[in-house]
Order: structure tokens, then sequence, then C-alpha cells
């Protein structure tokens, strides 16, 4: 009985958003179009490093490329759908949470809903394009799994990276004016898969690749794409492991957030 | 309202470091956004090293002119002045513009553009003190930092810096001036952040891009000026009279910021409409 109005609710929420900020148009289209270019310059940036240096932690500037593609790929989604989280910190420090948790509906997905940025739909297209283009040039030997594997990790990765937003976003129930310490974690991570992990030092790629589970967004699905062994030494079969470490995150991300607005007390005011 | 020419005069100075005391006690009260920034540096700090250290290892040693140590300098250095020349997110003055409390600003006795830049030095002396020293300190200690050899090199980098934080202001003023004529100025801001980013020596070092690009940057640009000047004085990158010389492109980019942001003031004064007035 409560799931249908519920979702009718979600809906026109989404559909508001989505009309409020198409209005402007040009405002819009400028928005969309420079902040999709804003994170190609990632993708830039790898190769401008190539200018300086034929390898980068032994890989080659196409098997790179395609690592930052797919890394691209999984932070773009999880910036369009949940990205806009990041914006709870004000909604916590300006007291507006209190109206949130007063109406019969849950806090995240009206986060989420209620400030849908359609504008960051121009990265998901501007990454995509990237990695098709990426892997028309580096042209693997494709296989039905490696189909599966191209499709299947980017989303995984949407996951992984969604979870960190979320998990993230909670920082502020605790230190109201934590400002950009998720930064550290949600486009620290993006920055952390656009490389191969092989260059990072022992400790700090221990927590990020395998403690955040970064590792799995880009690096092992490109490995098995590219049919390289990874210098590491991890088996190949690591690379098909991404969906399972997106499980364990979505589960660790609710249990955070929950944690988090049981312990919201308000700012008072 | 508003006097045109912001040449000291009498008690100015002592205004004008009052304002800078100001800033500097202002940004000192918030502690807990202080830390998380450091730290996110400091996390930047890691991941961009890693990286460098990568193309030196790729490159056998020296890329582009710069070896190991320089480049991890450069990264941590760069981190810090971050916050410090304030590269992303300043946007007081076109929200005053909107809301329409600008028109107090008129009214002071001091010229604008000096008001917002003693008080911009100010937080920039506290950031020096915090957001640069915190990734520099862990830095140190993780890596192998790039020591200058040079005595000279000291003063002549913590010139630099002021320069840095002086175009830095000069370009984000100009940005914020837009709202006079906008008022809404989230595209320029992109615009802007996509500069900041890329050529200002932030992704990578700018000695990266093809040669051909460099003097178009260096001097058709105020961007190089503020970040990668200070880290190529402090790494010594070429010779003194190299760093001499980038000091002064700096200083040029300094006086023609102010006096633009002077003259673009005048022009937007003559447009001002206080909403709601």
């Amino acid at each position: 009985m409560a799931e249908h109005p519920r979702a009718t609710a979600y809906r026109a929420l989404l559909v508001a958003q989505v009309r409020a900020q198409t209005q402007y148009r040009f405002s819009f289209w400028l928005d969309a179009v420079s902040s999709s270019v804003v994170s190609l310059l990632d993708i830039v940036a790898v190769l401008v490093l190539f200018r300086a240096t034929p390898a980068l932690g032994g890989f080659s500037v196409r098997q790179c490329l395609l690592i930052a593609a797919l890394g691209n790929v999984a932070f773009s989604l999880a910036d369009a759908s949940v990205g806009n989280i990041d914006t709870m910190r004000q909604y916590i420090r300006t007291g507006r949470l209190d109206s949130m948790l007063l109406r019969p509906m849950g806090v995240l997905p009206q986060l989420v809903f209620g400030d849908f940025a359609p504008r960051r739909l121009g990265r998901v297209l501007q990454s995509c394009l990237v990695l098709a283009g990426t892997l028309i040039w580096i042209d693997p030997q494709w296989t039905v799994g490696r189909a599966v594997l191209v499709v299947a990790a980017p989303l995984a990765g949407a996951v992984i990276f969604a979870s960190v937003f979320v998990a993230g976003s909670t920082v502020a129930f605790w230190f109201v004016e934590s400002g950009e310490f998720a930064n550290a974690f949600t486009y620290g991570g993006r920055d952390f898969t656009l490389y191969p992990i092989s260059i990072y030092p022992g400790w700090f790629r221990k927590i990020f690749a395998y403690g955040l589970g970064f590792a799995f967004v880009a690096y092992y699905p490109a490995l098995a794409l590219l049919g390289v062994a990874d210098p590491l030494g991890a088996p190949a079969a690591l690379a098909w492991c991404s969906p399972l470490i997106a499980v364990p995150a979505v589960l660790a991300a609710a249990l955070v957030w929950r944690v988090g607005v049981r312990h919201y007390r308000s700012t008072g005011s | 309202m508003g006097i045109d020419v912001p040449w000291p005069r009498p008690g100015t100075l002592r205004t004008a470091a009052a304002l800078a005391g100001a800033g500097f006690r202002r940004w000192a009260t918030y502690r807990q956004a202080m830390l998380a920034g450091a730290f996110t540096n400091t996390i930047f700090g890691f991941l961009r090293c890693s990286v460098m250290l990568a193309v030196a290892g790729g490159a056998g040693g020296v890329a582009a002119g710069y070896r190991g140590p320089q480049l991890v300098t450069y990264v941590w250095v760069g981190q810090g002045l971050l916050a410090v020349v304030q590269l992303w997110g300043w946007t007081e003055l076109s929200d005053r513009v909107r809301t329409g409390d600008v028109q107090s600003d008129l009214l002071r006795p001091m010229h604008p553009v000096l008001t917002y830049l003693t008080a911009d030095l100010g937080r920039a002396g506290f950031a020096m003190c915090t957001r640069f020293a915190a990734p520099l300190v862990v830095g140190a200690l993780a890596f192998q930092l790039y020591v200058p050899h040079r005595l000279t090199t000291y003063p002549l980098a913590l010139l630099s810096v002021l320069a840095a934080t002086v175009v830095s202001f000069g370009v984000r003023y100009l940005v914020n001036l837009t709202a006079f004529w906008l008022l809404d100025i989230r595209g320029v801001l992109v615009a802007w952040m996509l500069c900041a980013n890329v050529l200002t020596g932030l992704y990578f070092p700018l000695a990266f891009l093809p040669d051909w690009v460099q003097p178009i940057l260096w001097y058709g640009t105020p961007f190089p000026s503020i970040l990668q000047a200070p880290v190529d004085v402090l790494v010594e990158r070429g010779s003194a009279a190299h760093q001499l010389s980038i000091l002064a492109v700096q200083l040029g980019w300094a006086a023609a910021v102010l006096a633009a942001s002077v003259l673009v003031q005048r022009r937007a004064e003559r447009r001002l409409v206080v909403q709601g007035g």
C-alpha cells in the first residue's frame, strides 16, 4: 500500500527538478557542456603525461587510457545519480534537514531525487564516448566474456563510487563543518582509478585499492580486457569480482547512513 | 561615493594592516574546515605524487627538466599553495553584488579593490601557516623533497608566493566583477575553473606541454603566474636569472590584473542597481 504513492512522489520530485533546471536553457547547456569538458580534462591529463614519459608504472599510453576511460564512466554514472549528496552538509548546517526528516519519505531518496542535476548526464555521455573511442583504438580481442565485462565493470564501479559518496556525506552528521573531507575519497577515488594501481606506494594502495575497493572499478577489469597479467601478481580472476565488491560496499554505506541519521541531533537554531 | 584612485592616503596603511589582521583571524575561526581541507590536500598529494614519480621513473629519472625530488616538491607545494592562492570557490563579491550588500563596500573610505586585497592577503597569511604547511610536512615525511641549494631561493620563493596571491586575487576579483553585468556568474566560474585547473600547472607541470605553448601561456595569460611560477622558483628550475625572470612576469601580471580590476570596478559602479533598494 505504501509503496506505490511513494514512487509517485519520488517521480514528481525528479520531474520537478528536471523541469526547473532546464527552464534557464542557456545556463543549463553551458553548465552541461562545460562540466563535461572539465571532466574530459582528466583524460587529456593522462595523454599530456605521456608526452613526458613513454610508460607509466609499466603500462603504455593505450593501456592507461583504457583504465582511465573505465574509471571515468564509473565515476560519471555515480556522480550523475548520487553525486549531489555532497550538498547534504549544507542541509545539515542550515537545519533544512529537519524538514526532510518530517516528511513521510526517506531522507536519502529525497536528497537524491530532489537535487538531481540533469546537467551531469552530459558527463555520462562524454565518458561513454571516450570509452567507446578508446576501445576502438586499442581493439581488444573480443570474446563474450570481455563484452559482458566492459558493460558490467563500469556499472559495478559506479555502485562502489555511489557507496563512497553516500558514506562520505554522512561525515557531516558528526562534523558539521567537515567541508572537503569526503572529497578526499570521492574525487580522490576518481583520481586513484584513473591510473594503474601499481604506481601507488604500498599502504596507500592497500587503503584505496582494497579497503575502499577502487582497484575493482577500472584496474582489474582493464587488465582482463587487455589480456595483461597484473604486475603486482594478483590472480586474473579478480577482474570478475567487481560486482562481488559492489554488494558489501552498498551494505556498508547503508549501515553508515543509518547510524548517521540516527545520530543526527540537528544544529538547533 | 567610492574613491577612484586607490593610492595610499593618511592612515591607509594602518587600515590595511587592520583589514589583513581581520582576514587572518576570520579564517582562523574555521578550524574544522581547515583541518578537513588540509586532509584532502594531503590525500591528493599522495595521489599526484605517485603519478609524478611514475612519470619520472618511466622517463628515466628526468621528465621535462624536472628530477624526481623536484616533481615531489612540485606536487606537495602545489597542494599547499592551492589554499594560499585560493584557486577555487571565491564568490564573496559576486554574492554581495547579487544581494545588493556591495553598496556598503562602496561607501567605505578605502577603495574596494584595496579593501578586498588586504583582507585576502590576511587570509593567505593564515593559509600559509596551516594549509600550506600541513601537506608539506606530510610530504617531507613520506617522500624525498627537493631542498633548494641556493639561499637566495627562499626569499625569492616567498616573494613569488605573494605575487601569485595578488595575481590570483586580481583574476578572482575580475571574475566576480562580471556579476555587475550578469548577476549569475556560474558560467564564468566554470570557465575560470577550467583555466585554474589546467593552465596554472595544477594537473601537470606546464613544461609537459609543447614548447610553442609556453610563451603564449606565460606571457599571454596570468594563469602560470598563479601556481607554476612559485613552484618553479622554489624547485630551482633553471638559473637564478631564470627565477628573477619568472618573478618579473608575475609582477607584471599582478600590476596588470590590479589595474584591470580598478578600471572594471569603475565601470561596474556605474552599472550598479541595488535590487529591492
